[in-house]
């Protein structure tokens, strides 16, 4: 299900403009993340897609036909929707939510009922909550029903405006992780609205930052945002630390690592201390014992590494294997070397180097 | 003692008996309040889920709260002429408002991000006003029911004014020939009335109220929110 914006418009009628001739496909299969300070016409631009909102010219079309020739609510019933704070329905309970499409769809009761409680542990919740009402549930678990309730119909496309902002940020973590998750199984084609810069790098396949007046500033998977923004606002708005936020998409499984040894590792005077295998810390030579600061896996990403080495008092990252033994070390001048190689092949390309892809 | 013709075995049957008066002042309750909620309730779901007449639903109910119940009694007596149809009249016209105020503003208080919902997930307009809006809305809405009833309730013994049905029958025959326990009888009588009445409204709001819809302002009782089940 391919979406895309033909000069897309919408100016109201006290004359502003909330979206200014947006041309944009957004691919099928992926996530693609509007982003922008409030005011920029992202939610306008998603709420087009449903026919929340209809443009005031051009089209939107999925899969070459334009949703402006479909009844709004039957087009609606075949794309999942999911906003700030659920809007779940109060008086109806959790899997009557949940089953809200496909009945009204057609589908009977019971059969909907059934499927949405297997919705409901799809997406983290237990089935016996279902039976309960939304005020019975916190924040981020009426989230997952919402979510749930836009999966029900099985639509091959799926709006989520604001979908995790009203929730603290370890519950946002959690619900991002699981949206990663959930999108690894079902790939469908997500447009997702957020004005969180680093929510549309993690959960982006593709990002469309918006700029205030509705207009497109820049269309690029996040690498490429971080690494070579199109203009001055971007770069603005994808704010600081570009470099290091950067190599949260390289993977660590090509660092060059050096093996540990069991007679001992010592690196800058401090030598690693292991137990079975595990570490546990290093010891300084007045015999004290310091903290290792964590481990990383060769799933991990550079940045995981980078802050590794930074924080490790031997200024080396400790690679562990799935069972958590030590099996090498990354020093910081490893990781400066690989960072530093991988910024200047990206360059001499003229666009982006490797990727975690 | 005044209480005496209210304990006496006589005054409880026949055509002028308290159940025949307290039939009679339900039925005249109840089609004034059928016929106001039949144009209230419609129109005030209309106004809250279009937004559009609000201006004039909240105008509509302030007048009618100005209104002098006697005043458009006589009013309507003096259009149609002695009978039922001008108590009725009246007291639909005092039953409206409250009812179009409690349904519009029931209506349009429902969470915006739960109508957004209902509407984003495929929702046709109607359904949305009857399906979400109006359940949600319930506990206000018949909070309105409850107020108009009560006060229709009060208001109809001046139905005895023109007709010689109802409860108010013992208040102006009494006051006529100054016989107060009688008076007495048929206040007490229409006040236990109305407030049985309002206790069987309570009961039917918290049957059909969703255990889910957490009472606001407007309603009276709070329903706490059942354990689930498993």
């Amino acid at each position: 299900m391919v979406i895309r914006f033909e000069s897309t418009t919408k100016q109201y009628p006290d004359g502003t403009v909330a979206v200014d001739a947006l041309d944009l496909t957004v691919p099928s299969g992926a996530i693609t993340v509007f982003v922008g300070p409030s005011g920029c016409g992202k939610t306008t631009s998603l709420r087009m897609i449903n026919r929340m909102i209809d443009p005031t010219s051009g089209r939107v079309l999925i899969d070459d036909v334009d949703v402006a020739s479909e009844r709004p609510a039957r087009l609606r019933r075949r794309i999942g929707y999911v906003i700030q704070h659920a809007g779940l329905f109060p008086h109806r309970t959790v899997v009557d939510n949940v089953a809200t499409v496909p009945v009204l769809s057609g589908t009977p009761r019971k059969e909907a009922r059934t499927r949405a409680y297997e919705l409901l542990e799809r997406v983290g919740l237990t089935a016996a909550m279902g039976d309960r009402y939304p005020a019975q549930l916190s924040g981020g678990q009426q989230q997952r029903v919402g979510v749930a309730r836009a999966l029900a119909a099985d639509p091959p496309v799926l709006l989520m405006d604001e979908p995790f902002s009203a929730v603290d940020p370890v519950v946002r973590h959690d619900l991002q992780a699981e949206l990663l998750r959930l999108q690894g199984e079902l790939g469908k084609t997500i447009v997702l609205v957020t004005h969180d810069i680093d929510e549309a790098i993690v959960l982006g396949d593709h990002v469309a930052v918006f700029a205030e007046g509705g207009r497109l500033a820049q269309f690029a998977p996040p690498e490429e945002l971080l690494a070579s923004p199109a203009d001055a606002f971007v770069a603005g708005f994808v704010g600081r630390d570009r470099g290091y936020r950067g190599l949260s998409f390289a993977t660590a499984a090509d660092l060059p690592v050096e093996p540990v040894t069991a007679e001992g590792t010592v690196v800058e005077g401090l030598a690693l201390v292991l137990d079975d295998g595990r570490p546990t810390g290093w010891r300084d030579p007045d015999g004290r014992l310091l903290p290792t600061e964590g481990t990383h896996t060769a799933d991990d990403s550079l940045r995981v590494v980078a802050d590794l080495a930074l924080l490790s008092p031997a200024g080396a990252a400790i690679r562990v294997d799935a069972a958590g033994r030590a099996v090498g070390l990354v020093r910081q001048t490893t990781v400066a070397d690989v960072v530093r190689q991988r910024q200047r092949s990206r360059l001499a390309v003229g666009a982006v180097g490797g990727s975690a892809g | 003692m005044s209480l005496d013709y209210l304990l006496d075995a006589a005054h409880w049957s026949g055509p002028d008996g308290f159940p025949h008066q307290i039939l009679e002042h339900l039925r005249y309750t109840g089609l004034a309040l059928l016929i106001a909620m039949v144009i209230a309730l419609p129109l005030g779901v209309l106004i809250g889920h279009t937004g559009r007449g609000a201006g004039l639903a909240i105008n509509l109910g302030n007048a009618g709260r100005a209104l002098p119940t006697l005043g458009v009694l006589m009013l309507i007596l003096a259009v149609t002429g002695v009978g039922l149809k001008p108590v009725i009249g009246a007291l639909v016209v005092l039953a409206i408002p409250p009812l179009l105020t409690a349904t519009y503003a029931g209506v349009s208080s429902v969470d915006r991000g739960v109508v957004d919902a209902a509407r984003g997930v495929g929702l046709r307009e109607p359904q949305i006003a009857l399906g979400v809006e109006v359940p949600l809305a319930l506990p206000v809405i018949l909070g309105g029911v409850r107020s108009a009833t009560l006060q229709v309730i009060s208001t109809a013994t001046i139905a005895a004014y023109v007709a010689q049905d109802g409860l108010g029958r013992y208040l102006f025959d009494g006051l006529a020939v100054r016989d107060y326990p009688r008076i007495v009888a048929g206040a007490v009588v229409l006040a236990v009335l109305a407030v049985v009445v309002d206790a069987l409204l309570a009961l039917l709001q918290r049957v059909v109220v969703s255990p889910g819809v957490r009472p606001r302002a407007g309603s009276r009782r709070r329903t706490a929110l059942p354990q689930p089940e498993r």
